[in-house]
Order: structure tokens, then sequence, then C-alpha cells
């Protein structure tokens, strides 16, 4: 085991070089929906247990479930009045379960990034080729039923192995060149994009992604109330918007669709997209997007600096 | 050592669910729903009748709400008993007051030892539901199924008495089911619903190997106990929370045919008197509503049944 994960280095947030994103935006702002897969009863794994109830988990699996067959038509709708394409965080199998979801997403044009196979298979305890074995088949699936070159990764139930982000970029560009694998959403160091050490040498960021605006996060972990859900992402983003007048900022509200869409949560939401859309400095836009208009404009001077200032410490 | 390789396989990827409980089914893509009179909202209160046993055996996990000290844990044992002693009157003036039609889930052996309270019931010919013989006896993969066949029978027996209709809806303690549970209520030949699975906003089929049964949609996250004991929500953010649910549910119904509101209460939490004023709050908003149906469970069933 590591000390450092070794990813990134230490990069004060003051003094950067300048990011200004299309049109002189402030924010590059995008929502990272969550669509899953649970199984129902998976395979055991030796490190975390899929549900903390005895098998059949019913309260577990079936408002996962209920996003599914309810949660994803209402936030897409919130999503189209507001003009925001999705991100999709995608357990992939979801593409043989439910094409009819992939479907409506992909006529919408939203991003479909790898959040594994299931969100009931966790990457601990697999050797290297296990995990480059998923990551492949995951990003495969993606290609087969979409035919878009999968950029980004949340590892599944957000469980990784030291080798995680190397193995992602590594097959992304085996299977897509410089279009796959360019970067990451399973680190939260930044609130703007920032370059990623790989062995590989990779081109490859991390884009910003937010656990505190994670609704699961808000909703289950901190127990937070819908209506000061709906006034945090506010709060949030009037910070980034007045940071970003700056140095160019990144807003991201991870969502899933049996948190954000239950009926007495979907209010404070509306509000806060309205909110936050109604804003004329705001690019709204995808993960990959950020990823490429990173990597093309800022990415070369990011990395200088660092280089820069780590020599200076 | 790496993972067992069944830990990528993958057998039951494939269209539809992993189980054969129930058809994938978006609820966007259903036939629209028409509640009688034009309603958009059928509104189901659920008030749960519950006895927590002092000798808790906790098997195969503690109940929710129930003992968490060393015996004898008095101190949730009475509260929960002040629910049925105290709360529930508090619960059936303000259901009076606002002539709602709220529907019973009680455990069989409470019936047993709270006649007068069955009696109050009756007399408004309010639907039971049968919530398992008490809330330690879960039903789980432990039991036989005559084990478990027995529980359904006895809590059955236990309710009929007070039941002023046919008892048809199951809800289990804590929510929750072994394997085979739903092959045993539907083999009672009482039982034609269950509540215990909380993935829809509407009702559908579930498979049995005994034939269908039919699920009944009765949010968890809008649970009294939900809310105010585990997210430790304000009373007033709860009342927000139900009146935003069913605000949202009212247009999603003008567009795409009736919701069903299910609120799932339990006289131990709403009941207090520093509570119960908010559910006063919340009956007044939604009767005052001209969108609103206040039925039982299974007269919200019929309705959509008849239009499948």
């Amino acid at each position: 085991m590591k000390k450092d994960p070794g990813f990134y280095d230490y990069w004060p947030y003051e003094n950067r070089p300048k990011i200004t994103w299309p049109n002189g935006a402030k924010v590059a702002f995008w929502v990272a929906a969550n669509i899953e897969f649970y199984e129902l009863d998976p395979p055991d794994n030796p490190f975390r247990k899929p549900w903390p109830a005895p098998n059949p988990s019913i309260a577990g699996y079936s408002i996962r479930d209920y996003g599914n067959r309810v949660g994803h038509v209402r936030q897409m709708k919130l999503l189209d009045k507001y003009g925001i394409r999705g991100s999709i965080s995608l357990s992939t199998a979801l593409c043989e379960h439910h094409p009819e979801i992939i479907e409506l997403c992909k006529e919408r044009d939203w991003e479909f990034f790898s959040h594994g196979i299931y969100n009931t298979r966790y990457t601990y305890g697999m050797d290297e080729s296990q995990e480059r074995e998923m990551i492949r088949d995951a990003m495969e699936t993606i290609y087969k039923h979409t035919e878009q070159k999968c950029a980004g990764y949340l590892a599944p139930a957000l469980s990784h192995s030291e080798l995680t982000l190397d193995l992602f970029a590594e097959v992304g560009t085996e299977l897509f060149g410089d279009d796959g694998g360019i970067y990451t959403c399973d680190l939260f160091h930044d609130d703007q994009p920032t370059p990623i050490n790989l062995r590989s040498g990779k081109k490859f960021v991390s884009i910003p992604y937010s656990l505190e605006m994670n609704d699961t996060i808000a909703y289950v972990v901190n127990k937070i109330e819908p209506r000061r859900y709906g006034q945090i992402i506010k709060d949030n983003f009037d910070r980034l918007y007045e940071e970003g007048a700056e140095n160019g900022t990144v807003m991201c509200i991870p969502t899933h669709n049996y948190q954000v869409s239950c009926p007495h949560r979907l209010k404070a939401f509306e509000e806060a997209l309205e909110y936050i859309t109604g804003h004329s400095d705001v690019w709204v836009t995808t993960g990959r997007e950020i990823a490429e208009y990173y990597i093309e404009n800022n990415y070369d001077a990011a990395l200088a600096d660092i280089t820069t200032k780590k020599e200076v410490s | 050592m790496p993972l067992d390789k069944s830990y990528l396989e993958y057998s039951k990827r494939h269209y539809g669910m992993d189980h054969d409980r129930y058809d994938w089914s978006m609820l966007s893509d259903r036939k629209p729903v028409n509640w009688p009179k034009g309603k958009k909202l059928a509104l189901w209160i659920n008030v749960s009748l519950q006895f927590f046993p002092l000798n808790q055996q906790g098997v195969p996990v503690k109940p929710i709400g129930g003992m968490t000290m060393p015996y004898p844990d008095l101190r949730h044992y009475s509260l929960r008993d002040y629910g049925n002693r105290v709360s529930i009157y508090r619960m059936l003036k303000a259901f009076d007051k606002y002539e709602v039609a709220a529907t019973y889930a009680v455990n069989g052996e409470l019936a047993e030892r709270a006649p007068y309270l069955m009696n109050a019931i009756k007399e408004r010919n309010a639907e039971i539901i049968a919530h398992g013989w008490n809330m330690d006896s879960m039903h789980h993969n432990g039991l036989s199924l005559n084990e478990e066949n027995e529980l359904v029978c006895r809590t059955l027996d236990a309710l009929r008495p007070f039941a002023s209709k046919d008892i048809k809806g199951w809800l289990s303690p804590s929510r929750f089911e072994g394997n085979q549970t739903p092959e045993v209520l539907k083999k009672s030949e009482s039982i034609e619903y269950f509540c215990d699975w909380v993935n829809d906003d509407m009702p559908y089929e579930f498979k049995t190997g005994n034939g269908p049964l039919t699920a009944m949609p009765l949010s968890n996250e809008l649970e009294d106990r939900y809310i105010l004991l585990n997210n430790l929500h304000s009373e007033q953010s709860y009342g927000e929370q139900i009146k935003d649910a069913a605000d949202l549910l009212i247009s999603e119904a003008k567009e795409q045919g009736g919701r069903i509101l299910g609120l799932s209460l339990h006289p131990w939490v709403i009941g207090q008197p520093h509570r119960i004023k908010v559910l006063e709050d919340i009956l007044e908003y939604l009767m005052s509503k001209e969108e609103v149906w206040s039925a039982s469970a299974s007269e919200i069933l019929e309705y959509w049944q008849s239009q499948q």
C-alpha cells in the first residue's frame, strides 16, 4: 500500500494559469447522471458486502430499480427543460437490461461514460488482468450500443485498485486512440480539471465531480433536507461563478435517478437548475467536452506551472 | 490471489430484470389510469399498528424500530406502546375531521392485545392489511415453508374478527421477506397484494410460483419514521416534503394518468404531541385539493385492476 497514490502533485489554487471556457464562460457546468444497475443477488466480494440486509435485500434493491422504472424519465424531462445534456455514469450492463433508457439518452445526444458493468461488482480483489478485462468489457459495451468512444470513468461503486486509472487510460487508447479514456471522476481534490500522472504518460485529466453535490451523499450519508440540498447547490454555484471570473471553474451535480427524482425531492433540484442556467456566463456542457477542451487549451500550461511550483518548493 | 473467475461472469446480463419476479417496465410507457370522478392523485394513508416484544430475538436481524438496549429495554418497549395507547387516538380524530379513509397495517398479536383499538378501526369500516404476527417475527430464508405459512395464517386469523371486509393486503414486518414469502402469501388464498417493494409509483404484477400478486407502491422515502427519525429532518421539512411530493405527482398525473401517494405512518412517530400538528396540516393541504381522492389500498387497487 502507498502513502500517496501519486496521481497529482500539490498545486495551490491561487495564481494558476487562467482557464477561459468557451464564449468567456466562468463556470463549466455539468450534470453527471448515474444510471446504475444493482444485482439482486450478486456474487460475494471478499472486501465489501453488496447489501447490508440478508438476501433478498428488497429495500435496497427495489429503490434502485425505482430509479430506472420511474425516476429516469422524470430527471430527463427536467434536464430537457433546462437545456442540459446529461453525462451518464453508466452501469454498462444497463445497455442489455434496459435498452429503452439508453435509446432515450442517445436521442438527446447525451454522453455515456463508464461506471463499470454493475454497481454490485467491486474492483476490490481483482488482479490487474481481471480489472483490465472488466474495464474493457464496459467500454466495448458502451461502444457497441451507442457508438460512443468512452472518455470518462467513475469506478463501480467508487471501488478502486492502485492501477484503476492507469488501466482505464490504457484500455481507452487501445480501443479508441486519443478519443478514449481521457478523464476520471474518481478524485475530489480540486475545483478545476487537473492533469493526472499515469505510468503511460498519456494526457489524462481529473474532472471535478463533487461528492458534496452528489445527491446520494447529500441525502443518504449527510441526510440533508431536500430544500437545503437545493440551497447548497445554489451556494456552491454562486461561489464557483464568482471565482470563475478570475479563473474558470467546474461545477458538477452528480445525480441518481432513485434519489433526486423521488417526488419529494425533484422540486428543490428543479429550482437549483433554473437558478444556475439562468446565469449568462455558464457553459452547460458534458464531462467529455470539458476534458477535451482542457486538454486542448490548458493542459500543457497547467503541467508547466505544476512543474515550476514544484521546483520552487 | 485474484478473485474467483465467476466474479467476472454475468449469467443474468440480458434484457429485463436479473430475476423473474416481475417484468421490466418504465412507468412513463404504461397506459394512463383514471381515478373516479376525474381525480388525479389517490391518497393512501397507511397506518402501521405494531407490537414490539420486549424479549426481542432479532432473527435474522433486529426489526426496524425494535429494541436496541440490553434487556429489558423499557424505553423503546413503552414508547412503541405509547403509539397504540395515545397517539393513535389523536390520529383517528384527525382522520375523522378531514374525512380521510385510512388503511391499517396491523400485527396479528396487536389485535389480540388491543381489541378496543381494533373495534375503533372496525367501527370506521376501515381496511386492514396483515402486517405479520409481531415486529419480531420476521419473514426470512431461515424459516421453513410450513413455519412461514403458519405465521401468515395465524396473523390472518387474529385480524379477521376486526376486519369489516376481506383482508387482501400484506406488509411484512420491517418489509423483510425470504425468497419464498411471495409464494406463501399467495397460497394463503386471502392475500392479493403486498406492499414490501418500493420500485414503483403504481401497482404492478408480481409473479409467484402459486400465481400472481400485485405489488402496491408504499414509499419508504416518504415514511414518517424514515424522514423524522432516520434522516432527523424537522417536522416542518417533513410537511414540506409530503406536500412537494403531492404537487409533483398531481402535475405528472395530469400528463400521464392517475398517480398514488402512499403515506406510511407510525403512531409512535407521528402521533406525538409535537408532531400531530404537522400531520393535520398535511391532511388539510391534501384534502383541500380537488385532485385528491382519499381511498383505501384495496379500493385503489380495484380501480387500477379494472383498467388493466
